[in-house]
């Protein structure tokens, strides 16, 4: 029985517990100086509309961990001996390790504003920032948000719940364009300011300014405007949370350098989710991965390797999802914000503007590479099998109802983009497979 | 401009409500020879019109004295005839000492006469009724007098006990009277002008919430409008919901008890009742019209609220209308043409009185059409419920069909949130339910024993009292008060998820044999709850969405909502093939999965 300890109670550290514990008898203990449960990150804005409650984002009942023998503590890691291995936490207790995973996910990116760290301004990531938010978005007339990319979004969508005006600064010429293609990319630009948030592409902050009290009272922009608000949301990405590693001998980068068993420089020291860098990032992914699915990954694979049985990270296709306004976002595979020479796609949108699909493939292999959606869910595990199997952009138009995944009765958008298809390659046209609809049940 | 419709809507609807509670207060009572005598013929009423005397053209300004008084007079009615033919129990005594037979007693009918003559029309009775009750003991040989002279005290006590409903008024019948004499005595300005004051209550309030609604929901983009919800004193169990939640218990209680003090609202929908049925309104109609229109607002509310969701609008138009038209306007029109007010659409054992004898008797009694009814609610029960679950599962009735599970979905949709989603929850859950389907059918197997055998006991139980408990702790207590009562309160499930036998029934088959499941797709999940928040049925759907695997749970009534609220599309509502339809959870993301 070796004794694990885990800092950080995030998706990837909890999904590393009960992964363990699963497979084995290990002592558990995880530390958390942010909350006493694990809860839902992704969660954090639907307490601030009032979705939700703090309660019913922990994804299990407070009894669950005793139960299963996961020690919790709430606590602050300040150091880490890797020598002795030895954690020393902020009220002064040590913690002894066999085996340390480094699980202390992300922070929202500072880069040196001025006033950046004044009172009203902050990112929306942890517990405290919507603590933090709840009081300093109290009776304030605008809010300006700062940086173009999911959590931002979030953030002017949760502001507006609660009818407090937002100007939102983006410093690229179209909504989170690095990574959507245009056409998407402009469909959020539409849903953002269909949404009266005040919208300045190609604009950046330049500096916040302070109110006597040391609260910031308005954001100045590059181009020299100042737009008076009471707070400014700080949302232009995240970086790894790891101060107290850099004191340590385990070696740093951006993040805690592993290699794909997630094992850092130092030997029992590991690092996963949002943390962690690779040394050699895997084809078509980033060296540090800062969604929800992959903390959840390379929590599964961490826990093998501990528990005996070495398992070099290996994730599927890549897959996620977001949600913009009333939008939602789903992709599966590889699709680039700029089509490869070696690509093609087909693109259909409907005349709402609300909802696209976007297939793109292999321009001489036919083979797909990646599908986008707005507003129309498909099917994970259908696109994941295509996506593995590597099939055709007819294989996968032909049968594209099986990978429908909208609600009953909700309008089907297959045939539009076989009719894109159609027109692509007329050559060998395919047909509609019709309808399914309430006696569909009979037909299978 | 929607805002000022919104609040403007609001006002009315305050006001509407206001006067609605405060129409309860506004007649005044004076009861009449007349109306006494529209009560009914016989001993027992001219007693009753003898024991009302004295309240005759006296006016009341307040219905609790006037029932106070009332009851009283029933009372001493009561108490007048009983007395008269009360036999007295010392003649028991006297009766066995003249059946001394040497050292013997034997009993002998004859000795009836002698110590009860049957001189005058009360001690003919008396004779007759005591000859019957003692017609067991002819011949019997006792050795003392006092085993004999306890046979015949017993048996005079229980003539003495069966006159309160042979001969007086019993505690139903009294209830209906005070009902129906409270509500005819009623004289002032509501009843002067009740369609004024329908509309002044009824009127407003519908008017205020319908625009109270388009105000909120017109004009806003398609999609989830959960905004506030846990901020709001109304849903989120703050003073709003109390009051709210109070209220409502009340209302049941009073309805379900104490209907006589409810009699001016049952006034004010007395025109709708004529002319539907042809006959006043009775506190039933008044439910079933509330009820009615509770549906059909609420349901225009959650309309606008799914607009751009096409399931929720196709479901909430189906309750609109399975209650609109099946559950309230038929059985009316069937009443006005002298059938049975049957509602085709209501199940045993949820419908626990259609195997009552005088349900059966009613339809037996009513040609093709009752037999086609008495046919019709069986082929539902054995044919139409395994059937229908097994291809659509059991939400096809809960959330489509059902007169519950209708205004769970449209009253209590702002209260989803509020069920408990606890592991504990859900083991009281599962006990609960089975223990009531039990309940139903032992209740309904006692009634049919006696429909078939005359006899009132099975295995030493009063088949009468099963009944009668049944229906206070189940279909009032639990459906009524605790089902809908507490929606503010525990969520707007209760019933349906802890009491209706029903859908214990139809989660049996849901559960083990139907294509129906909630497919979780693949490893999109993001933990976030919404999908555990707002599930009615206090189904964690998080626990197997995160896991990757199908929620197959035999209380999950289908209404779409979790599918409906998933900010990631990761929730379908489906029929499939059964197989692969309980297999573990596969999380998609990583090559090789770990099924854990």
């Amino acid at each position: 029985m070796k004794k694990i300890v885990i800092i950080g109670n995030g998706i990837s550290g909890i999904t590393a517990a009960r992964h363990i514990r699963k497979m084995s008898n290990h002592a558990i203990t995880v530390i958390s100086a942010e909350t006493d449960h694990f809860f839902s990150r992704t969660a954090l804005m639907y307490i601030y509309m009032g979705h939700m409650k703090y309660e019913h984002t922990k994804p299990y009942e407070d009894w669950f961990w005793e139960k299963n023998k996961i020690d919790l503590v709430r606590d602050f890691v300040i150091s880490i001996d890797t020598d002795r291995q030895k954690l020393e936490l902020q009220n002064g207790r040590g913690v002894a390790y066999d085996e340390l995973i480094i699980a202390t996910g992300s922070r929202p990116n500072k880069f040196g504003w001025p006033g950046q760290d004044l009172d009203g301004v902050q990112g929306m990531y942890s517990f405290q920032d919507l603590e933090n938010m709840e009081v300093y978005t109290k009776n304030i007339n605008r809010a300006v948000i700062v940086g173009g990319g999911l959590i931002g979004i979030e953030m002017a969508e949760m502001l507006l719940s609660r009818n407090i005006p937002v100007t939102f600064l983006v410093r690229e010429s179209s909504f989170w364009n690095k990574i959507l293609p245009a056409e998407e990319s402009e469909m959020v630009n539409r849903l953002i300011r269909s949404h009266h948030v005040d919208l300045r592409l190609v604009t950046e902050m330049k500096d916040i300014l302070a109110d006597k009290n040391g609260r910031a009272r308005a954001v100045v922009t590059t181009d020299g405007e100042e737009i008076p608000c009471q707070f400014v949301g700080l949302t232009a990405g995240v970086s790894p949370n790891i101060d107290m590693v850099k004191a340590s001998k385990i070696h740093v980068d951006r993040g805690v350098v592993v290699n794909k068993y997630f094992e850092t420089s130092v030997p029992n020291v590991y690092s996963i989710g949002d943390c962690a860098q690779f040394e050699t990032a895997l084809p078509n992914r980033k060296s540090i991965e800062q969604v929800w699915y992959t903390g959840r990954m390379h929590g599964e694979i961490v826990a093998k390797t501990i528990c005996g049985k070495k398992t070099a990270y290996q994730p599927g296709p890549w897959f996620n999802s977001a949600k913009f306004f009333d939008v939602e976002y789903q992709v599966y595979g590889d699709v680039k914000n700029e089509m490869l020479d070696s690509e093609d796609c087909l693109y259909w949108e409907h005349e709402n503007g609300q909802h696209s699909i976007r297939i793109v493939f292999n321009k001489s292999t036919k083979a797909l590479l990646g599908i986008n959606l707005m507003g129309v869910r498909y099917r994970h595990e259908v696109c994941d099998r295509w996506l593995q199997q590597g099939a055709t952009i007819k294989e996968v138009v032909g049968n594209l109802k099986k990978a429908n995944f909208d609600a009953e009765f909700y309008k089907e958008y297959e045939d539009e983009i076989l009719k894109v298809y159609n027109s692509k390659f007329p050559e060998e046209t395919l047909k509609s497979t019709g309808k399914r609809g309430l006696f569909a049940v009979f037909n299978q | 401009m929607e805002k000022y419709i919104k609040n403007a809507g609001l006002v009315l609807f305050i006001i509407g409500f206001v006067v609605f509670v405060l129409s309860l207060s506004l007649s005044d009572y004076q009861l009449t020879d007349k109306i006494v005598g529209q009560q009914g013929e016989g001993e027992k009423y001219e007693a009753l019109q003898k024991a009302t005397k004295p309240m005759e053209g006296k006016l009341y300004d307040s219905n609790i004295s006037f029932i106070r008084d009332l009851k009283k007079a029933i009372k001493s009615a009561n108490k007048s005839i009983i007395d008269k033919y009360t036999i007295a129990e010392e003649i028991a005594s006297e009766m066995a000492l003249k059946s001394m037979d040497g050292d013997k007693f034997v009993f002998r009918k004859s000795v009836i006469d002698e110590v009860l003559p049957a001189n005058g029309d009360v001690a003919t009775e008396q004779n007759k009724s005591l000859k019957d009750f003692t017609g067991w003991l002819e011949g019997k040989e006792f050795s003392s007098r006092k085993e004999l002279s306890d046979q015949l005290t017993s048996a005079i006590q229980n003539i003495n006990n069966s006159l309160s409903y042979q001969k007086a008024f019993d505690d139903y019948s009294a209830k209906n009277l005070v009902f129906s004499m409270t509500k005819a005595s009623s004289l002032g300005v509501l009843k002067g002008n009740i369609k004024l004051w329908f509309f002044l209550s009824f009127g407003l309030v519908i008017i205020g919430a319908l625009a109270y609604f388009f105000g909120t929901y017109s004009n806003v983009p398609a999609g989830i409008k959960n905004n506030h919800i846990f901020m709001d004193a109304l849903t989120s169990r703050g003073w709003i919901g109390v009051i709210l939640g109070t209220f409502m218990i009340a209302f049941y209680i009073f309805l379900y008890f104490y209907p006589e003090y409810l009699t001016n609202w049952v006034l004010l929908v007395d025109p709708i009742s004529y002319k539907l049925n042809g006959g006043p309104a009775s506190h039933w109609f008044l439910y079933g019209f509330m009820y009615t229109f509770a549906v059909s607002v609420m349901g225009i509310r959650m309309l606008l609220k799914y607009w751009g969701n096409a399931y929720q609008l196709i479901r909430t138009a189906s309750v609109i209308f399975f209650q609109f038209a099946i559950a309230f306007i038929i059985p009316e029109i069937l009443i006005s043409l002298n059938k049975p007010g049957y509602d085709f659409k209501n199940i045993w054992p949820l419908d626990y009185d259609f195997f009552y004898n005088y349900n059966l008797d009613q339809l037996m009694e009513s040609g093709f059409l009752g037999w086609f009814m008495l046919f019709w609610g069986i082929a539902l029960i054995i044919i139409a419920v395994p059937v229908i679950t097994y291809f659509y599962g059991k939400r096809w009735y809960c959330s489509w069909v059902c007169g519950c599970g209708g205004l769970a979905e449209t009253l209590g949709d702002p209260f989803r949130q509020l069920s408990d989603k606890s592991l504990k929850a859900w083991k009281i859950e599962r006990w609960m339910i089975h223990a009531v389907l039990v309940f139903a059918v032992i209740n309904t197997v006692a009634v049919l024993y006696t429909f078939f055998s005359g006899s009132y006991s099975l295995f030493g139980i009063g088949t009468e009292t099963i009944k009668a408990s049944y229906g206070f702790l189940i279909a009032s207590i639990f459906a009524g008060v605790v089902g809908t009562g507490f929606y503010p309160l525990m969520g707007n499930r209760v019933w349906c998820r802890f009491g209706c036998p029903l859908a214990a029934y139809l989660g049996m088959v849901q559960r083990f044999k139907s294509r129906f499941r909630i497919t979780t797709n693949g490893g999109q999940c993001i933990s976030c709850g919404n999908c555990s928040t707002y599930c009615e049925m206090g189904i964690d759907v998080r626990w197997y969405a995160q896991r990757g695997q199908n929620i197959v749970r035999s209380s999950c009534v289908g209404c779409g909502i979790c599918s409906a609220v998933c900010p990631r599309g990761v929730l379908k509502l489906e029929n499939g093939p059964e197989e692969g339809r309980l297999d573990v959870a596969n999380l998609i993301g990583n090559k090789e999965v770990e099924k854990v």
